[in-house]
């Protein structure tokens, strides 16, 4: 494991540089919370790129493929199409009209104290399962990796969320930025190695990779199956499959426009021109990086097979199997390393968009009302709360273990993101008519119709056959009172409706006469924030 | 730099009108031309990319056939999203130029109005 150590302390000694350099650099709330607006294009494409590629989507994607088949890849194009969306709608208008987070946009013309104590509530919500997930992962990853050598998952979670709090407390949104951009290079980097060394396994031909994935053999329930992995079907099965992929389809192109952790990082570019470049550039990365996932889990499924993923680590550990398949224990070690890098420049950007919501939204604007205070306070409360953010996480990830869910944890964010979120994002920026109650309602409807609906699937809902051992247990014994895994086909109309029926049932006049002045400053950028002079 | 409150206008400057730049004929072309390109993508993109998980779901059969090799339609469907994805920035960069250009006019337009008060 000396390799896996050596690339990840390198990792660590460079971040940690650059947040030494980031920390002298960063004065002020608008250095802190948006880097001075000063990154180019390129970096901040990178830079989300490194922010919305997960260790679920590096580790969990490739497992789900190599275990699931086609089913798998399904996320991975999920995930890709959703900035669409951004690019589309979401970008532009939300660089033109905020500062600092998704708040500043609804407050634009709402009374900004409810929108904002909700638009906290929900990024909360959003970020903290979102960072469960990765804390989880990381713990998992480090016991699987370290195993023997007396490092616990404990140890894992207590270290990532440590070394997370240390760039977003000192470092800010300058140091998180560059930390990302260095981790999309290198799982770049390592994608294409990878797939290169799965092809090259083929004589660089795909037509014979494929033709080998047509029949994989592994065992299920004690029989032994062969089974066409390019075909769909082997994960999403009636009855209610389908209706899981389209309401799964509508939590990942929605909620992505809706993740605060994403938005927050169009407020880091010049101007609205740039942050659209921004995004072609981050759909260029991204979407190469999901094509050769499909090259890397078909191939793991074809070389490592379903039966030795299942009986080493499972669908986390799919990525680093085939790595030592292919190239041995020195490549193993950099994937690892890699993976820990991929988690840790997430988490980062999970803690400044959660504290960047609490000091600015809730802090400054709803508890002191937008007066002006002490300067420097704000970037103090936004410490601190990234403190508490990462004390929260590391507690809350051991008390759940290594054994919970990773993949629902995450789709819980993804589905509170674009049922709370998206669509007062949407309808704020779009209808003239939009108010305050439409505001309120869409938040709050939209964050418990998904909570609640998940709680009630089959994701936590359930009878367990006997013999299903503590931790796998659902959380209530009953039979599920929603069908679907994927709460995103109600919760995301229910989201709009509840919107649309607050705002029909009140008029604000107030609200009305200022959306001229939204539209000409999100289509213009006439009055939009400027960058850091020096 | 202090914390202030959120500032409608730049410190120092008069606040723009903002009612006449949005009821400007400068400004509803510029809105128009922009719902002509947005609002057909976004439509042509939701339904290219809900026909996906529709018919993966309700179709898985049809889906299973190969068409180039053991490539199945599955497959060759999910990677068409990629190039669909591309070819809309692609055509959406090319088209926010206009856009820019346009905005720009109008950002003139109000510096002048400006100068001359």
């Amino acid at each position: 494991m000396s390799v896996s150590v050596a690339v990840f302390l390198a990792f660590v000694l460079a971040t940690l540089g650059i947040t030494y350099w980031a920390a002298k650099r960063s004065r002020g709330a608008s250095a802190y919370f948006a880097a001075g607006r000063k990154i180019t294009a390129w970096q901040n494409g990178f830079a989300v790129a490194g922010d919305f590629m997960s260790a679920a989507s590096f580790l969990g994607v490739i497992g789900l493929i190599a275990l699931q088949g086609f089913d798998g890849f399904f996320y991975s194009v999920g995930g890709f199409v959703a900035f669409v969306t951004i690019l589309l709608l979401v970008a532009e208008p939300l660089r033109n009209a905020g500062r600092f987070t998704m708040g500043d946009l609804l407050a634009y013309r709402l009374q900004p104290r409810p929108v904002r104590a909700m638009a906290t509530l929900s990024t909360l919500a959003t970020i903290i399962f979102y960072l469960l997930a990765q804390m989880v992962g990381a713990g998992a990853l480090v016991t699987l990796l370290f195993a023997g050598s007396g490092i616990s998952f404990k140890m894992g979670v207590i270290g990532v969320g440590t070394l997370m709090m240390l760039y977003v407390v000192f470092g800010g949104m300058l140091a998180t930025t560059w930390v990302q951009i260095i981790k999309a290079v290198m799982l770049m980097a390592c994608t294409i190695a990878t797939t290169l060394l799965v092809l090259a396994h083929f004589h660089f031909q795909p037509g014979q990779l494929f033709l080998a994935a047509t029949n994989v053999s592994y065992h299920q329930g004690g029989r032994s199956l062969v089974t066409n992995f390019l075909r769909p079907g082997m994960h999403f099965r009636p009855p209610y499959g389908a209706l899981d992929l389209v309401s799964l389809s509508c939590a990942l192109i929605f909620g992505t426009a809706g993740l605060p952790h994403i938005l927050v990082k169009f407020y880091t570019v010049p101007d609205a021109v740039t942050a659209r470049k921004s995004v072609v550039w981050t759909m260029g990365l991204i979407g190469s990086f999901y094509l050769m996932t499909s090259i890397i889990g078909v191939g793991a499924s074809v070389l490592v097979g379903p039966d030795y993923i299942v009986t080493h680590g499972g669908t986390n550990m799919t990525a680093l199997l085939l790595a030592r398949a292919l190239a041995g224990d020195t490549f193993l070690a950099i994937v690892s390393g890699v993976a820990f890098a991929t988690i840790l420049a997430v988490v980062a950007g999970l803690t400044i968009g959660a504290s960047t919501s609490f000091a600015h939204d809730f802090w400054s604007n709803v508890i002191h009302r937008g007066a002006v205070r002490h300067p420097g306070e704000i970037v103090l409360v936004a410490r601190l709360a990234a403190i508490a953010v990462g004390i929260i996480a590391i507690v809350l990830a051991i008390g759940l273990g290594p054994n919970s869910n990773a993949v629902i944890l995450a789709t819980m964010g993804m589905a509170v993101a674009a049922s709370a979120n998206f669509p007062v994002i949407a309808l704020s920026i779009f209808w003239r008519r939009f108010n305050t109650a439409g505001a309120v309602s869409g938040m709050s409807v939209g964050l418990l119709a998904s909570v609640g609906l998940i709680l009630a699937g089959p994701s936590f809902t359930g009878i367990d056959p006997p013999g299903v051992a503590g931790a796998a247990h659902h959380l209530f014994r009953a039979r599920p009172w929603f069908p679907l895994e994927n709460p995103g086909i109600v919760s995301v109309p229910l989201g709009f409706l509840a919107a649309i029926i607050g705002t029909l049932l009140n008029r604000e006049p107030s609200a009305e006469e200022k959306f001229s002045e939204l539209v000409v400053r999100a289509n213009t950028g006439l009055g939009a924030e400027k960058a850091a002079l020096h | 730099m202090s914390v202030r409150p959120p500032s409608t206008s730049p410190p120092g400057a008069a606040a723009p009108d903002w009612d006449r730049i949005a009821n400007s004929e400068e400004f509803k072309h510029l809105l128009a031309i922009k719902r002509l390109f947005i609002v057909p993508a976004f439509v042509f993109f939701l339904i290219y990319y809900f026909l996906f998980p529709v018919l993966i779901g309700f179709a898985p059969k049809f889906m299973s056939t190969p068409v180039i090799g053991a490539f199945t339609l599955a497959y060759a469907f999910a990677f068409s999203q990629f190039f669909v994805g591309w070819i809309i920035a692609w055509f959406y960069l090319r088209a926010s130029a206009k856009f820019d250009l346009l905005a720009g006019d109008i950002l003139a337009r109000v510096a002048d109005q400006k100068g001359e008060k």
